[in-house]
């Protein structure tokens, strides 16, 4: 009995050492909770903000360039952008280094490096082609882009980190494509795949990993 | 030559059972990042290593970062053959 159970432990301990060498496992599923209530927020502005002119976001993503449009204060949009983005990260940053130093884990290594230039180049790519989009004005695939890039950064990213993301960078893909082919719901999926799931992915983490050790 | 089933002795212990864990997952890695995945305090972790270089199951390079020596690991071929085994004789002891 006593050998069995040092065999357990030792292919346990085998486990746990691949894991902790090669992923990425102090992400705090809270920062995606506070990531998507940022999202939703972003969202509501920029919805209210179509609202408040003639045209909603919808009515304007599916006229055409060069139609008689009211004036889009695209800067003030790629503000809103920024700041839910730079708020997610703030937050994001504080909750996984509160997470690393309970496990007794270094949070800045080599795993965290992979997964971070395996999210951020696609991510990166995507929000250029958004602001290229933005200036022209073309502003219909700007939310389902930023939905698509994001996701294939998770799926790539999820190879270093926690395997669930993948499921969550799926998910994000496939809401990006369907923006895509159908216009105008780009805000109401961005909300859903920024925002909602976001909430949902990080809920079920914390739940499943965190809350033990909390 | 061991027999298929049996456990092999260099993995007895915990570090090295670990070292070997790490170098089967990741390329390169240094004598820091090392220490600090598994827990050890300075010291212990040398002997280990030293060992397991015996048996020439890991692979050490030595290299200067401007005038820092970094050492670095990698498993080889025979190690990571017999960690292998190593597993799936535990999994057999286990009835896996």
């Amino acid at each position: 009995m006593d050998d069995n159970k040092k065999h357990l432990e030792d292919l346990t301990h085998i486990r746990s050492m691949m894991d902790r060498s090669s992923r990425f496992l102090s992400l705090s599923g809270l920062s995606g909770v506070f990531a998507g209530i940022y999202a939703l927020i972003g969202a509501a502005i920029v919805y209210f903000d179509f609202q408040a002119g003639s045209m909603s976001y919808a009515q304007y993503v599916r006229s055409a360039v060069g139609e008689e449009r009211p004036t889009v204060r695209i800067y003030y949009l790629i503000g809103v952008a920024i700041l839910v983005l730079l708020a997610s990260i703030v937050t994001g940053f504080a909750f996984t280094s509160r997470k690393a130093k309970k496990q007794n884990l270094k949070m800045w290594d080599s795993s965290a490096k992979l997964m971070m230039s395996n999210l951020m180049i696609p991510l990166i790519a995507g929000g250029a082609l958004g602001i290229i989009f933005l200036q022209s004005g073309d502003f219909k695939y700007v939310a389902p882009i930023t939905l698509l890039f994001y996701g294939m950064g998770l799926y790539s990213a999820s190879k270093y980190s926690f395997v669930e993301l993948r499921y969550l960078g799926l998910c994000e893909i496939a809401l990006g494509l369907i923006g895509c082919a159908y216009i105008g719901y780009g805000l109401l999926l961005w909300s859903i795949g920024f925002g909602v799931l976001h909430i949902v992915y990080g809920a079920f983490m914390y739940y499943k990993y965190e809350r033990k050790i909390d | 030559m061991k027999g298929f089933n049996q456990l092999n002795k260099a993995f007895e212990s915990r570090v090295r059972l670990g070292v070997m864990s790490i170098l089967m997952v990741n390329d390169w890695v240094n004598y820091k990042d090392m220490k600090e995945t598994l827990g050890l305090t300075d010291g212990n972790l040398a002997s280990h290593i030293s060992s397991l270089e015996k048996l020439e199951y890991i692979e050490v390079r030595k290299q200067f970062i401007g005038k820092k020596p970094l050492t670095s690991y990698s498993a080889t071929k025979l190690g990571k053959l017999e960690f292998k085994k190593h597993i799936d004789a535990l999994e057999k002891l286990l009835g896996r």
